[in-house]
């Protein structure tokens, strides 16, 4: 599991892409195209590789003006999947 | 049926490849260099491609590395805004080629594994040295830095190198495993008697994938493709025909799937000649299998008929000679028994050579026992 201090990084070979066919973002990985929703372009936007998770999940429930408890558990979610896939990684 | 737009394409560059691997997904008939379109047309179809919503474009062959043009093709795919994978068998990758893809911006290497070892890998493959080669290639490709996934092809001959496969993947630095027992398509139809895995075996290789992804987990990923001829029900061929992905042969055919050219009936288009939007959404031999329209019992009436889609169509015309019935892998086919019966038979048949791929003006390799 993510925690606050993890600082995530999506790894050479994953990256955001706009699908303008299909007017959407995804995720371009080994293999896979994800569709991302929203929230989940507003997650990865957001990783840099420089700040950490608690420092991203802050931001984003300022941005979007929500609990930052509500955030940190969805991206948590969102992001394992991704790390179990090895399509993030974090800062070692 | 309304289509929904292609997220893959297999560009099939070249049928030319060093190795001879018996299980070829090649057609029988195999393309000869001067019947490959050239580097205009092939980087006109990646911009379609990319126009018509293909994401990813995965290089093969034969071997793509055989194409002199390889880095050039690469570059024009990433303009036109594709993600781009290479599949090889590392024969033809130099460290100055490999470095030009990088520049390229090639995204992923996938590396074919014929064998754990040099005397395994250079028999399956037909290609002596070429294992170690490959090897090279492999410790290249992890000092560059390029995501990189191993594909072990796994049959009856090297099904008991699994666990050695996975290790080797943890060493490349692979951040993923294709664990892929041979189809029979193509040429492996001609090397059953050699290649099919016993039951044994391939129960036993669900056992190790299962151990490894637990105990992997975050590490390694393992894809699966468990062998065809033991299972229950069929595999959901190109995730559904004419609605995920498609393939242009090196002479610029495009097929619904790589084996598509077995079934007699089906006409295919060509980019030299037709717009891959229409072939894509008009092509006639998309249309045949697309969707749920085509199909007859006990695929008609079945709750998984949009699970599978009925299967594999070329499995069907090779086994059953009726590209319209149930893949007869599904349990449901009348002709299930009597394939296992089959399989079961190529398991144990014994002394059998390999039969190698050939292709005319190239020498055929000596088998080695």
């Amino acid at each position: 599991m993510i925690t606050a201090d993890d600082i995530p990084f999506l790894p050479r070979g994953v990256r955001v892409h706009r699908d303008r066919v299909r007017d959407a973002w995804v995720l371009l990985a080994p293999e896979r195209a994800i569709t991302l929703d929203t929230i989940g372009h507003a997650i990865l936007t957001e990783i840099d590789g420089q700040r950490s998770f608690g420092e991203i999940t802050a931001a984003l429930a300022a941005k979007y003006n929500a609990p930052a408890e509500d955030i940190a558990k969805d991206s948590a979610g969102f992001l394992g999947a991704l790390r179990d896939r090895r399509f993030l990684e974090v800062q070692p | 049926m309304t289509a929904r737009p292609p997220i893959a394409m297999l560009a099939e560059l070249t049928h030319r490849c060093p190795l001879s691997c018996p299980y070829c997904s090649n057609p029988l008939e195999l393309a000869r260099i001067d019947q490959e379109i050239d580097t205009e047309t092939w980087k006109s179809v990646f911009r379609q491609a990319a126009d018509l919503g293909v994401l990813q474009l995965h290089l093969s062959g034969g071997e793509p590395a055989s194409r002199r043009d390889l880095v050039e093709l690469v570059q024009a795919a990433r303009d036109a805004g594709l993600y781009i994978n290479l599949i090889t068998s590392g024969i033809g990758l130099s460290e100055r080629r490999l470095n030009e893809l990088d520049a390229a911006g090639l995204d992923h290497i996938q590396l074919s594994l014929q064998g754990t070892d040099a005397e395994m890998a250079d028999q399956i493959g037909g290609y002596k040295g070429g294992f170690k080669r490959k090897m090279q290639v492999a410790e290249w490709i992890k000092a560059i830095g390029f995501p990189l996934t191993l594909n072990a092809v796994l049959h009856r001959r090297n099904l008991h190198q699994l666990p050695r496969a996975i290790e080797m993947a943890l060493e490349m630095g692979a951040r993923r495993i294709e664990v892929a027992t041979v189809q029979f398509h193509g040429w492996a139809l001609k090397n059953r008697d050699t290649l099919m895995p016993t039951r044994e075996q391939a129960r036993e290789a669900d056992t190790i994938v299962i151990e490894a992804r637990a105990r992997l987990r975050g590490k390694l990923v393992i894809d699966y493709v468990p062998a065809d001829y033991h299972s229950d029900y069929p595999k959901r061929c190109m995730g559904g025909w004419g609605t995920t992905g498609l393939n242009v042969t090196p002479e610029g055919k495009v097929l619904p799937c790589h084996a598509a050219e077995t079934i007699p009936h089906l006409v295919f288009d060509n980019v030299k000649e037709t717009p891959l939007h229409k072939i894509w959404y008009e092509g006639s031999a998309f249309q045949a299998y697309r969707g749920t329209d085509w199909m007859q019992d006990p695929c008609k009436s079945c709750e998984r008929k949009t699970v599978d889609f009925g299967g594999c169509r070329c499995q069907a015309m090779a086994i059953v000679g009726d590209a319209n019935a149930v893949d007869p892998v599904c349990i449901k086919s009348p002709h299930h028994g009597a394939l296992q019966v089959q399989a079961d038979a190529h398991a144990c048949a014994e002394g059998q050579d390999l039969i190698y791929r050939s292709a005319p003006g190239k020498p055929v390799p000596e088998t080695v026992e």
